[in-house]
């Protein structure tokens, strides 16, 4: 079958379509659009930006995300519309934000500059993420040259530009698929299916498939690692996965949702969980990764997990047998090893809305604040009544082989007295918890010795003192 | 020296975007990877060692040769010239031979029908190494006596004696950080093969003639028979002026065993493995001085992590010692400097060269100094400035330009030093968790090659009948702005508007024999040359016009792409046409050497450089004592370009520089473990700042002067220097980190780049000093 998708409004349809060729190689050697860079081919510098759009819900307009194009496999692009630094500008001249990044030094190597051009255009046209402070829409952004500022300097000269997608979006949805789309080239076969009974179907056909959704992880498997995945399913286009429910009683959302698309309501839960979000790679990364896959990978120190099982979230796992429901912190097995089944995948994560007055605090520490991953990541949630810590869930990443809760140190929390001597006490018992590796983001001594420093932080924010300098930064303001 | 009177202008100069702005935010600005791939190219890999140090006993690349898409493997064996990729010293092998000195070296070349199966294959070799004995840091090699070359000593009076002497002594050390260059276009090379075996390298490098000279001996052929081309790099900051070569002479060797074009484009993770980074230096120093601060003897132990081969270690490690004073005089100096060889990646050239592990370390000193005396930092670095009767280097050079002192007067009043000192004690005194520093420290950097013959320049200018100029040099542009301020410069010269100036990719047919685009030269040497050439041409111009119109030469001015000749005047494209057809020629070289320098490296004596460019910045940072978190909350600099020749290049410059300076000291952390496999290869693990790290208040200033020596239109050189205003940040982390414990008389024990790991434990230290 093949795979089609909207390049300047034209339809580009490709046969015998390998499943994990990236749309970066495809861009600059196969159509040789080259304007678009590789950078890294890891999905951490930007320099290969590209939006990406795709009809919303009604089917009426089209949203757009800047997402890494070394990272996203050609099959993930179908049914979608594409543009690249190549699209912008009409006959060769200069939109106003290219125009003004070009008269104010916003490049030097001029390297990164199409990255840039693309998520400040994104930004211009109100693609995901727009609403976010500028620093944000390019924290996945790298540039070497010109420290920034002539850059941030356009981006605030030009802020809007127009955009007429009408007949794209009649092409769109000429180009939308109701039943799978699958293939095989070359000892690799691929499926796209669209609702979550054809995946579960497909699982119990092909139990060893490999799962992508914003293949942020797995691009990396190929990308860096060169592996050939001989069976995948990409669950990126299931409507059923992509729904996001807030209610009173919490949060609800398809395992298939974007980062990008859940951080306000993560942000409405809890304003320490939108900063965690925030800080969850850069917004190309956001608006690939999905809250399922960054749990379904397991990893030790993805930042959604420790801060979601402090709060008590649920996971419910479906395959074409059933479904069943386990509290998150129960799908973390031991390290690469998860309790997902043969034919199994995960449907949706509830989170429950937070008291009024439980105290929550979430911590990331990494040695950069923007798109970079953990050292320690700490999520406290403590319901506090009458003086005395009524209850206790707290969860670390980066402190254990998988995202676990600090059991020791939640027991001499609770049911004492709220006081700096218990939370010296819970902070001492950590080390009961944990016993921490040392590897390239921090020691095993920082690693405990911040983690506890973490409570002391969480007990002198409850006492009204200033302990972020992010937030100290952020009451300055510019200038 | 020039040929011409060096020009001099005391009018601003325009502020030109960059001559490839417009193709940079279009993407069609074309770098050595966008150039259409003709159906027949090969793609390549290294197999790499996996060992520090090893022999190698057997090499099986039975696997590689059968993997898809392979076309051909090679080893040292084929290689027909020398096995040689250095710049100096002869010991970087292309393929390793029978040993390997660290990992990630190649051990063989795969060329293949495409890049992914040139990887794959390149991991299926098979070798197998018996292990010799490898030392990876510094501690490690010092124990084994393993140097590239002798220790170093650069002195002036009796240090040991003035110590014993001095009221007031301190011991101290601490170590700083490498750093990868990160430049966001990775290594990349083209070479095609062409008729009766001449061969075409289209290489991303600062030095496209040391790569030809490289590739030709690798080949075993002449110069003239390799020609090297350059239009852009994305991005180089020192690390494509030797590493670039190669990936060039891999690529010729391929092309030339095969006779296919052949490119070489590096994964950003090999990239990071196999190529220099900035030296890792251990800095140690016994420091006497008087109660106002002022030193009056220092005994400084510089040791710096070379790795496996001597690439520009010397020269390097050398301009440490030369900046180990900054803007100090220091009256009795012991400058002892160690160049340590491991068994990992060979350390290179990176903006500032050695300069600011030097200056990092007197500033260092300083702050020691300052926090032994309870004393304001700026007040001893101002009592230890340069001055009348104190203005001679430890190396014996007058500090003939030293405007330190009134450009850091000038910098404390604009930045309200003193002011926000008081009110950070104020903030440190309300605030427990969260405690804030503020530091101004100067920079005084010394322009010109130290090695002095690389001193010199070539440019080559063409007008054509139509008044179109076409102009070219040895520099390369790495966005830094170069190509723009040479065009400038040559517009200036004809009167022309600078759009009618092209400027043409930097090849080693046009100019040759030329340096490397590095120690900030660029525009001051290739600037000279290409204003050189153009007054040739513009002399010949004038003396026709002049004959023609019967005037005097004094009478012929271009201006405004005018000429006017006595009473007449023409466009300057209407003169060229006359004089074409009156047989005059208007193509012509350029050349400059740097009058004035010696330098002898056997005494450490002499003038090294021509100038020097100064510089200061005022940095306030925040810290978070819990967890070890900073912000770098505002910036002032003040700094020093002489008269600029395009301010609006040369601020980015400063700002660009000043952020990678702040990454070096803060963020961007190299990890080796115990057995030299570096850790950090990929911007998820290797962090260079963002643009939320970018300071919110950065204000930069352009000093108001000119150079005292004669350069191009009295500019000064803008590359390297403002690196090193970033060494406030780290002195005000110092002082942030001392405000958990105001009694302690004493410096953190901080090295850098100060992680939030590095900050909490020098918290900690502090609170139990």
């Amino acid at each position: 079958m093949m795979v089609r998708f909207l390049l300047d409004g034209e339809v580009v349809a490709l046969d015998a379509v390998l499943p994990t060729a990236t749309l970066l190689d495809h861009l600059r050697y196969r159509l040789r659009r080259t304007g678009t860079k590789e950078g890294c081919s890891e999905g951490d510098c930007g320099a290969c930006t590209v939006l990406v759009g795709t009809l919303d819900a009604e089917g009426s307009a089209i949203t757009w995300r800047a997402v890494n194009a070394c990272i996203l496999f050609l099959p993930m692009l179908d049914g979608k519309a594409l543009l690249t630094v190549e699209s912008l500008g009409a006959a060769g001249a200069l939109n106003p934000l290219q125009a003004c990044m070009a008269a104010n030094g916003s490049s030097q190597c001029g390297f990164c500059t199409p990255g840039f051009v693309m998520s400040l255009y994104g930004r211009c046209i109100g693609a995901k993420g727009a609403e976010l402070p500028v620093t944000d829409v390019i924290a996945g952004n790298l540039c070497r040259c010109t420290g920034y500022g002539p850059i941030l300097a356009a981006a605030q000269t030009v802020e809007r530009l127009p955009r007429d997608d009408a007949a794209m979006v009649a092409t769109l949805r000429d180009l939308a698929r109701s039943e799978t789309l699958s293939g095989e080239s070359a000892g690799q076969r691929w499926f796209v299916p669209r609702t979550a009974a054809a995946l579960a179907d497909l699982l119990a056909a092909w139990p060893e498939a490999r799962i992508v959704a914003g293949a942020t992880d797995v691009g990396l498997w190929v990308t860096k690692g060169l592996r050939d995945l001989e069976t995948l399913i990409f669950i990126g286009d299931i409507p059923e996965l992509q729904h996001i429910d807030e209610s009173r009683e919490g949060l609800t959302l398809g395992a298939g949702v974007r980062y990008a698309d859940a951080h306000a309501a993560f942000a409405r839960l809890h304003p320490d969980l939108g900063e965690l979000v925030r800080r969850i790679g850069g917004l190309q990364v956001r608006n690939a990764a999905t809250i399922g896959g960054n749990i379904a990978n397991g990893s030790p120190i993805g930042d959604g997990p420790p801060a979601l099982i402090a709060l008590g979230a649920t996971l419910t796992l479906r395959s074409a047998g059933g479904k069943r429901t386990m509290p998150l912190e129960d799908y973390f097995l031991d390290y690469g090893r998860q309790d997902r089944r043969a034919g199994e995948f995960i449907e949706a994560i509830h989170v429950p809305r937070p008291g009024a007055n439980d105290l929550i605090h979430i911590s990331k520490l990494s040695r950069r604040f923007d798109s970079d991953i953990s050292a320690v990541c700490g999520a406290f949630a403590l319901r506090v009544e009458q003086g005395v810590v009524a209850s206790a869930r707290i969860a670390f990443g980066g402190m254990a082989a998988t995202p676990r809760r600090a059991s020791a140190c939640e027991a001499a929390l609770t049911g004492q007295p709220f006081t700096l001597a218990t939370i010296e006490r819970a902070a001492a018992a950590l080390r009961a918890d944990f016993t921490p590796v040392s590897d390239v983001r921090g020691s095993a001594a920082y690693r405990l010795d911040a983690a506890a420093n973490l409570l002391l932080r969480l007990w002198a924010k409850a006492q009204g003192e200033a302990v972020s300098v992010l937030e100290l930064e952020d009451a300055l303001g510019g200038a | 020296m020039a040929e011409h009177d060096a020009p001099r202008t005391t009018r601003a100069r325009p502020s030109h975007p960059h001559d490839s702005a417009h193709l940079h935010v279009a993407g069609t600005a074309r770098y050595a990877d966008d150039e259409p791939e003709p159906a027949d190219m090969l793609h390549l890999a290294f197999g790499q060692s996996s060992e520090a140090h090893a022999r190698i006993v057997a090499m099986d690349l039975s696997e590689v040769r059968a993997a898809p898409g392979v076309v051909a493997v090679f080893t040292a064996a084929d290689i027909p010239g020398a096995n040689d990729v250095s710049p100096v010293a002869g010991d970087d092998r292309l393929l390793a031979e029978d040993a390997v000195i660290s990992i990630g070296q190649p051990v063989f070349l795969v060329a293949a029908t495409s890049q992914r199966a040139a990887r794959k294959a390149a991991r299926l070799g098979r070798i197998d190494y018996a292990p010799l004995p490898a030392h990876v840091t510094i501690d490690e090699a010092r124990a084994a006596g393993s140097l590239i070359e002798p220790t170093q000593r650069m002195a002036r009076g009796d240090a040991e004696a003035a110590l014993a002497t001095a009221p007031h002594r301190l011991v101290g050390g601490f170590a700083m950080g490498g750093q990868d260059h990160f430049y966001l276009e990775g290594q990349v090379a083209v070479a095609t093969p062409g008729e009766d075996g001449q061969v075409h390298v289209l290489s991303s490098t600062q030095h496209p003639s040391e790569v030809q000279h490289l590739v030709a001996h690798l080949l075993h052929r002449s110069s003239a028979d390799v020609t090297v081309e350059v239009r852009r790099m994305g991005g180089a900051f020192g690390g494509k002026e030797t590493q670039a070569a190669l990936f060039a002479a891999a690529a010729a060797l391929a092309a030339d065993k095969t006779g296919r074009p052949a490119k070489f484009r590096c994964d950003r993770d090999d990239d990071m493995v196999m190529t220099g980074k900035r030296h890792e230096f251990r800095v140690d120093y016994r420091v006497g001085f008087d109660a106002e601060g002022r030193i009056l003897a220092l005994r400084l132990a510089l040791a710096s992590r070379c790795g496996a081969t001597v690439d520009l270690s010397p020269a390097i490690n050398d301009r440490a010692m030369f900046h180990a004073d900054n803007c100090y005089f220091l009256p009795n100096v012991e400058i002892v400097s160690e160049r340590l060889k491991t068994n990992t990646v060979s350390a290179t050239a990176f903006r500032g060269f050695g300069g600011p592990q030097g200056m990092l370390a007197i500033e260092r000193v300083l702050d020691d100094v300052a926090a032994h005396l309870g004393s304001d930092p700026l007040a001893v670095r101002i009592a230890n400035l340069y001055g009348p009767a104190r203005d001679t280097t430890p190396y014996g050079m007058t500090v003939a330009d030293n405007i330190a002192p009134e450009l850091i007067d000038r910098l404390r009043t604009t930045a309200r030093y003193g002011a926000r000192r008081a009110e950070i004690a104020a903030f440190n005194a309300r605030n427990s968790v969260l405690k804030k520093g503020i530091a101004l420290t100067p920079v005084k950097f010394g322009i010109s090659f130290t090695t002095t013959h690389l001193n010199q320049a070539g440019a080559l200018v063409h007008v054509y009948a139509d008044g179109s100029i076409q102009i070219n040099h040895g520099g390369t542009e790495m966005g830094q702005g170069l190509y723009i301020k040479v065009a400038q410069i040559v517009a200036d010269v004809f009167g022309v508007p600078v759009a009618r100036v092209r400027i043409t990719a930097t090849r080693t047919d046009k100019v040759p024999n030329t340096s490397a685009t590095a120690a900030s030269s660029g525009a001051d040497l290739n600037g000279m040359a290409a204003y050189n050439a153009a007054r040739t041409i513009r002399d010949r111009i004038t003396a026709f016009a002049a004959r023609t119109f019967g005037c005097d030469a004094d009478a012929v001015r271009f201006a405004d792409g005018l000429v006017r000749v006595g009473g007449t005047e023409m466009p300057f494209g209407d003169l060229c046409r006359k004089a074409h057809i009156g047989r005059i020629s208007l193509s012509a070289t350029g050349y400059y050497a740097t009058p004035d320098i010696a330098y002898d490296r056997v005494a450490h004596r002499g003038r090294p450089f021509y100038y020097f460019a100064y510089g200061a910045s005022v940095s306030e940072v925040v810290i978070d004592t819990l967890t070890g978190e900073h912000r770098v909350l505002a910036v002032d600099i003040l700094h020093d370009v002489g008269r600029s020749l395009n301010p609006a290049i040369d601020l980015g410059q400063i700002e660009g520089g000043f952020l990678q300076g702040q990454g070096w000291l803060t963020t961007e952390e190299l990890v080796f473990d115990a057995r030299g496999r570096l850790l950090t290869h990929s911007p998820a693990t290797y962090k260079i700042p963002t643009a939320s790290d970018r300071p919110r208040h950065l204000s930069i200033a352009l000093w108001d002067g000119e150079n005292v020596e004669p350069t191009i239109h009295r500019s000064k050189a803008v590359g390297e220097p403002p690196f090193m205003l970033a060494i406030s940040v780290f002195s005000a982390l110092n002082q942030a980190i001392a405000a958990v414990a105001p009694e302690v008389r004493g410096l953190p024990l901080l090295d850098a780049p100060a992680t939030p790991e590095r900050i909490l434990r020098a918290v900690a230290a502090q609170r139990a000093a």
